[in-house]
């Protein structure tokens, strides 16, 4: 009976794999993409870069109104993270079965949930391009509402996880809805909470630099801009810029995480 | 009067899970009672009846006078700030310290945003330590409680409820998690606060030697029905066989959890 569970288990394995190289060979004659071109083209492009893309001196010049661009990308994903994480904990509260009011306002705050975190920042962006042009508003707003459906999600995974227990005894001592959600929910909850916020902070970062080539608007703007003049001296002076700034924030929260944890 | 009555108490989880049926019996003030059965009897089931986080599917539980049932949202957490309660897991807040943990005990009698804030007065804390004193936590007050030893942990779960100043304490298997050290030095407090503080105990334990050497009345439950309730005296080991079926030879003659396999 075990026995044939695993052989049953392995060759479903095989299947998958097998249907997944089958897919990859159609997509590959599908969209005529010839590996061997695909790597040559490759090292050409690694060429190009070692003689054109890096930064020269002047360049550097730029650097000031680039930190002033990156600074805007940073602080918008900051907002974003945050704003969203408060709107976030509290339709969590609504959705986790722990802390839930009832049924109906569970539903409708997972729902909600779900629906916003499975459209990308990018396409949130798309859309309220319509509304509100190339502006920071649309990126913070793009950013915002993915943030806002994947923290409510994994926030309500944390209160079930860390609190069932606790929300129980402090139940049973009389303690009132808010009572229990201000001394019991939130305080085992808060490390986990900014753990994934700062995970979002590095996320937004990310997806802030991209955004902001379609709206116009932070860093992404910046390296639109060279890029299109070809100025490509400069444009490399800005990927450096993120790359180090990506790895900051990374080290920096990587450190909060290590103290609160 | 007795301090609590439970009459014809039945409880359907589902169509297919009983968990109690037709339960009945009487504790008066004072009293030191021992519930024991083996796993899935219903132990666990029956306490969260007497105090409402388990609705009782049909039968009337009566506490100090009040028909439990009847109770609106007001009137139930007052009525719970009457009964102590304490866990086999402890469910503490463990990343809060011992002292916030126990001023816990004084949520059901607070405003809502004093209690959500943690805004105790000072006799209150002066309670708590009063409190932790008699239960020989004095040195850990500000440790936190992720840090302590089990038979640590159950004496903060202990110094929570008597902080509610209660006049029924009931406890699930307190002592399931614990070596026979600890468990002995959590029976003891246990029948301390009863004898010296007068406090009514009512203690799920699944096990019987235990029970027999502290209770003073024993009430067995099998598959979700009284099936003993007396002295622990008369109880007999044909009785003791029929509540636990085939473990019993394990629990009567090697006295449970303490012989060293
Ligand atoms: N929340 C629940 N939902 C469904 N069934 C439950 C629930 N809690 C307990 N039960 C079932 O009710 C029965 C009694 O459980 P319980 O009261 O925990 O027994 P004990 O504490 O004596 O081990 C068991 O069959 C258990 O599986
Ligand atoms: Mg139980």
């Amino acid at each position: 009976m075990s026995a044939d569970y695993l052989i049953k288990k392995r060759s479903n394995t095989l299947k998958v794999l097998l249907g997944l190289g089958f897919l990859s060979l159609a997509a590959a004659f599908i969209t005529q993409y010839d590996p061997v071109t695909g790597l040559i083209s490759g090292l050409d492009a690694m060429r190009w870069v070692a003689a054109n893309f890096y930064p020269n001196e002047q360049s550097l010049t730029r650097l000031p109104s680039i930190m002033n661009r990156l600074r805007e990308t940073v602080l918008m994903s900051i907002a974003a993270t945050t704003v969203a994480a408060f709107s976030a904990t509290f339709f969590a509260l609504l959705g986790a079965q722990t802390t839930k009011v009832n049924d109906a306002l569970r539903l409708m705050s997972r729902s909600t949930a779900a629906f916003l975190r499975n459209i990308p920042a990018v396409a949130w962006a798309m859309i309220l391009l319509f509304t509100f042009g190339q502006s920071s508003l649309t990126g913070f707003l793009a950013l915002f509402f993915s943030t806002f459906g994947f923290l409510s999600r994994v926030f309500m995974e944390t209160f079930d996880e860390t609190t069932a227990s606790s929300i129980e005894a402090l139940t049973a001592t009389g303690a009132s809805y808010m009572q229990i959600i201000f001394q019991a929910v939130l305080p085992a909850s808060l490390p986990q909470m900014i753990s994934w916020m700062l995970y979002m902070v590095e996320t937004n970062i990310r997806d802030a630099t991209l955004l902001g080539i379609l709206t116009g608007t932070g860093i992404g703007f910046s390296f639109a801009l060279f890029y299109k003049s070809m100025n490509y001296h400069a444009a490399s002076l800005v990927v450096i810029v993120i790359v180090v700034t990506i790895l900051v924030i990374e080290y920096i929260s990587n450190h909060i995480r290590r103290v609160i944890l | 009067m007795s301090l609590l009555t439970v009459k014809g108490v039945s409880k359907h989880y589902n169509e297919r899970i009983v968990a109690l049926s037709d339960v009945s019996f009487a504790i008066e003030p004072g009293e030191f009672v021992v519930i024991i059965g083996s796993s899935g009897a219903g132990k666990s089931t029956l306490l969260r009846c007497i105090n409402r986080i388990v609705e009782v599917t049909s039968g009337v539980v009566t506490f100090d006078g009040l028909d439990v049932g009847s109770l609106d949202k007001r009137e139930l957490r007052k009525m719970r700030t009457k009964v102590g309660m304490i866990f086999q897991h402890y469910n503490l807040v463990n990343r809060l310290c011992v002292l916030e943990n126990v001023l816990h005990g004084r949520l059901g009698y607070k405003s809502t945003w004093a209690g959500a804030l943690g805004i105790y007065s000072e006799e209150e804390k002066a309670q708590a330590l009063r409190v932790l004193r008699l239960v020989g936590l004095e040195e850990q007050v500000y440790q936190r409680c992720d840090q302590l030893s089990g038979g640590q942990k159950q004496r903060v779960g202990i110094a929570r409820a008597l902080l509610q100043d209660p006049k029924l304490l009931l406890c699930d298997e307190p002592i399931s998690s614990l070596d026979p050290n600890a468990s002995k030095v959590i029976m003891d407090y246990l029948k301390k606060i009863n004898t010296e503080l007068g406090i009514t105990c009512l203690v799920n334990l699944h096990q019987v030697h235990i029970a027999l050497a502290y209770a003073e009345r024993i009430i067995g439950v099998k598959r979700g029905r009284v099936v003993y309730d007396g002295l622990t005296e008369h109880l007999t080991a044909e009785t003791i066989h029929d509540i636990y079926g085939s473990e019993a030879g394990d629990l009567l003659l090697g006295s449970g959890g303490n012989h060293v396999g």
